[in-house]
């Protein structure tokens, strides 16, 4: 396990512009709150600005929430491997789970218009990763199990 | 995340403070049922100490809503949103779903 994640405040100003963590997390919605912090130390390090920090842990959560509820099915079944890297120009977030494989196509997108008797709010997880995130990519294999590859540009996308 | 609610004569006022996520999200859900299930459906979500909210909780505000608003009975309003939470309720379609106010007396007034 790396340790990098417990470096101090502010050391990051010294790496090169190549960092790369992983951490692994237990399936848990009380992760969520570490997930934030591991997750805010990265963006911070790449150098994201505040609205695309808060994007980014908005994203993370939604994806460690769907990770639970529907990969595993519930808490505790199982880890979630969060790995992140910088470069010059961008975040990555990867994020990997062996749970049910999970197919995007399967997820209708959510009925933003529709009447309040009609909302059932379901969806905005996968929309909210869409919309704050420049890349969202799942991908499955037995051996590997999910992998969701998220990125973030430094300049904000249009 | 921290929770207080206080009642007033015509409405009832839920304050929260810290992060909404999945877990906290909960709880946020088991407050507002309190209200309800006392038969109280006028209701003020004071959001000025929010810093996050994910999914989780846009789904109790909307479920809270539909059982405040059936029968015309009463309504859920927001009052205090950070530009930052507000923009989250923006990309969910939340603007034709609920009354917004700049400040909580405004809000409370408003029943």
């Amino acid at each position: 396990m790396p340790s990098a994640g417990h470096l101090p405040v502010g050391l990051h100003l010294t790496l090169p512009m190549d960092t790369k963590q992983t951490l692994v997390f237990p399936g848990r919605f009380d992760s969520l709150a570490a997930i934030r912090e591991f997750i805010t130390r990265a963006a911070e390090a790449a150098g994201l600005d505040e609205r695309a920090i808060y994007a980014v842990q908005m994203a993370v959560d939604e994806a460690c929430t769907n990770i639970i509820e529907h990969a595993y099915g519930g808490e505790g079944r199982g880890d979630i491997e969060i790995t992140w890297r910088t470069s010059t120009d961008r975040l990555t977030v990867i994020l990997r789970d062996y749970g049910r494989p999970f197919d995007p196509t399967g997820v209708p997108p959510p009925d933003l218009r529709a009447s309040l008797e009609d909302r059932n709010a379901r969806g905005l997880g996968l929309y909210f990763m869409r919309r704050l995130m420049d890349e969202v990519e799942f991908e499955f294999t037995p051996d590997s199990g999910n992998v969701l590859t998220m990125v973030k540009y430094k300049e904000a996308a249009p | 995340m921290e929770l207080t609610t206080e009642r007033f004569k015509r409405c009832d006022l839920i304050e929260v403070t810290g992060r909404i996520d999945s877990l906290t999200a909960a709880q946020l859900e088991e407050a507002f049922r309190a209200i309800t299930e006392n038969g109280r459906f006028r209701i003020v979500f004071d959001m000025s100490g929010v810093q996050f909210v994910s999914s989780a909780a846009l789904r109790v505000l909307i479920d809270t809503q539909k059982t405040c608003k059936r029968w015309n009975r009463g309504e859920l309003v927001l009052a205090s949103v950070p530009q930052r939470i507000y923009e989250s309720l923006d990309l969910a379609g939340f603007m034709p779903l609920f009354k917004f106010f700049d400040d909580v007396v405004e809000a409370v007034g408003s029943f």
